[in-house]
């Protein structure tokens, strides 16, 4: 295998799991709320989906279990910010301390276990193939759910009538409650799937990017991922770009620590945050005054009768 | 069947001083429920969490050590939060504000300067905690950058600069290669209050910063601009109020608070810099603000709630091998039960049955 594939390769892998966690909080954004606890969810996903996958050594139920407890810290918070209408970035704040806490507890009993990580894919002829073979046939099924799922969701919001109502919901809360949309049922599907999609995103940090739990190992991706969908300007397909550059960045910290170019090491791991902020700025710089973000984003929704 | 919500046409008075009583109870039995799950017994967990640290000076005494920065902290985000503004990285500017009030004590480090220098390294770190938190602000005034977003990378940022100097530059040269800085000299250290203890001068401080806060937020017409933008955006603009400014004003004072936090915990808890000189303090604050209400009187209360759990927390996990982690489990859903709580204070909830569908 050559050295550019192997690179673009690791590339992928860390832009997986801020893809996944990202594309989920993008249609919970496009429905119009903001759910800020996308690094506790994930975090809880990651312990739960290590701690059943070790238990009843299937990878497979390990990913059902990191998704349904992202759904369930999800349900949570569309219970508190939805049905009680209470302020959605405080809520989400709490909602990252809880799921960090619970991850940690979840998590304590398997310090220090390994598994072997998720294979990738192998394919007689194809996965060989010179330049190419890898990247397309030679990855984890997470990789595939990611890419698959980027393209479901740019068909989802475009082309579909679901899609339509969604952006509808998020755009304008009021007018989409006046011509008879249930505004807040809707909102709370795109709040488990958004949880779904975190939960998948931890599974893919403690099954297969480091195949260990350790206590805070989502390392701020949920706050990265937060970030990409602004970044974004709430389009899939930016997302998967921006995902490739974040973790491009991250691999290349990687091996920038490695050559040692007598760059102080904490400057290194700091770029990967830096970029995000760097990255929020020129986004702003872009557009000058007006935003992308859908219109009713963060706002509490009361119907009125 | 579905929920709705109703909103009240008034909201008395009573429920309004009672939900976060209301909200640390349900949390309390939510985290009751965890212990449970665990196996563990929830009434000899409460007993240990609640029970025995109020009954015991020492622990009354470490609890107002963690006040302290909780206090002072959380008063400086109920200037942000009031405003609307969501300010969550006091994490990091608590550690800008330790590292550069510990600039002029670490270089003057043996000299024994005296008493100034201490006013001189409180007033260096506000500074640097300000200035920390001004880079947010500026960049949501000036571009739409989301302050929440922006706020919160700059905490790792932070972290990892605090953690470059004391492995660095900063290191004590015969501290056997641990990641810290020389000691403090006594004359830049905060004074001890009581003879026998250790909580220090930081507590005047705190008690100084929230009785003026009290005062600017309750009747000063800077408190009154802050509120108006907070709730009516629209009706501030028509009345003057430059909402840039405040803006900046508000981030300023929460940041500078945090580095004053930061500088103080320094140079009265721990007298030296390392990696680990906060204990998420940053972020526990804003559990503490929501459960005082954002009023800084509450502030105190919630405060002395959230360190009595944290104090708590340690008691159990050498007695009862509970771990950390449930501290910060129980902390966090006390943030949601008390912003549950509050949004129940203004609305009420009605069960409505979906009609049957005619034949």
């Amino acid at each position: 295998m050559d050295m550019t594939q192997a690179v673009l390769l690791t590339i992928l892998t860390a832009a997986t799991p801020l893809l996944l966690a990202a594309l989920g909080e993008l249609i919970v954004e496009r429905a119009g709320v903001l759910n800020l606890g996308l690094e506790g969810m994930m975090a809880t996903g990651a312990a739960c989906g290590f701690a059943a996958a070790t238990l009843t050594d299937s990878t497979g139920l390990g990913v059902v279990a990191a998704m349904l407890s992202a759904m369930l810290l999800a349900s949570l918070f569309g219970f508190v910010t939805l049905t009680l209408g209470a302020n959605q970035v405080a809520s989400g704040l709490a909602l990252t301390i809880v799921g960090l806490g619970l991850s940690g507890l979840i998590g304590a009993g398997f310090v220090g276990t390994s598994r072997t990580a998720v294979a990738g894919l192998q394919i007689e002829g194809l996965s060989d193939l010179p330049g190419f073979g890898k990247i397309l046939f030679g990855q984890d099924p997470f990789v595939y759910a990611a890419w698959a799922l980027t393209f479901a969701s740019i068909v989802f919001l475009r082309w579909t009538r679901a899609g339509l109502i969604v952006r509808s919901v998020g755009e304008n809360q009021t007018s989409a409650h006046a011509i008879g949309l249930p505004v807040l049922k809707i909102r709370f599907w795109a709040v488990l799937f958004g949880g779904a999609c975190a939960g998948l995103a931890g599974a893919y940090l403690s099954l297969v990017y480091t195949p260990f739990w350790s206590p805070g190992m989502t390392a701020g991706r949920g706050w990265i991922a937060l970030a990409l969908v602004v970044f974004a300007s709430w389009f899939p397909m930016r997302l998967l770009l921006g995902a490739i550059l974040f973790g491009g960045a991250t691999v290349l910290q990687l091996h920038a620590q490695a050559a040692s170019l007598g760059l102080p090491s904490q400057l290194l791991s700091a770029l990967p945050y830096l970029a995000t902020l760097l990255a929020l700025v020129l986004m702003s710089l872009g557009r000058r005054g007006g935003s992308a973000a859908p219109g009713s984003l963060g706002q509490s929704f009361v119907p009125d009768r | 069947m579905r929920l709705e919500l109703v909103p009240r046409a008034s909201v008395s008075p009573i429920a309004r001083a009672l939900s976060p009583v209301i909200a640390i109870v349900l949390a309390g039995l939510m985290a009751g429920l965890v212990i449970a799950l665990m196996g563990r017994s929830p009434m000899a967990a409460f007993d240990i969490y609640i029970r025995e640290p109020l009954g015991d000076s020492w622990a009354l005494q470490e609890m107002g050590i963690k006040m302290i920065p909780l206090t002072l902290i959380a008063t400086g985000l109920v200037y942000c939060f009031r405003a609307n503004l969501w300010n969550i990285g006091a994490e990091g500017q608590y550690t800008m504000g330790a590292i550069v009030g510990a600039i002029l004590p670490l270089a003057t480090q043996g000299m024994e300067l005296g008493r100034w220098l201490l006013v001189i390294a409180l007033i260096m770190g506000a500074i640097g905690g300000a200035v920390y938190a001004l880079i947010p602000s500026y960049l949501r005034v000036r571009l739409g950058v989301s302050e929440i977003l922006s706020s919160l990378m700059l905490v790792y940022i932070a972290q990892l600069f605090l953690d470059y100097l004391v492995r660095g530059p900063w290191r004590d040269p015969k501290g056997f290669n641990f990641p810290q800085s020389v000691m403090f000299d006594t004359g830049s250290t905060l004074p001890i209050l009581f003879e026998e203890g250790r909580l220090h001068a930081g507590l005047i401080l705190a008690v100084v910063v929230v009785l003026a806060s009290t005062v600017v937020l309750g009747w000063s017409l800077f408190g009154y601009a802050i509120k108006v933008i907070g709730s009516a955006p629209k009706a501030a603009g028509f009345s003057g109020f430059s909402a840039s400014r405040i803006s900046l004003m508000v981030f300023a004072i929460s940041g500078g608070l945090a580095g004053l936090a930061g500088i103080v915990e320094v140079s009265g808890q721990i007298g030296q810099l390392k990696p680990s000189i906060s204990a998420g303090y940053g972020f526990t604050a804003i559990t503490v603000a929501f459960l005082g209400r954002l009023h800084p009187l509450g502030v105190v209360f919630g405060a002395f709630v959230v360190s009595l759990t944290a104090i708590g927390g340690e008691n159990a996990q050498i007695m009862l091998k509970l771990p950390l982690d449930l501290t910060t489990c129980f902390q966090g859903f006390l943030l949601l039960c008390v912003l549950a709580a509050d949004a129940l204070t203004s609305s009420s909830i009605r069960v409505v049955r979906t009609p049957k569908k005619e034949a």
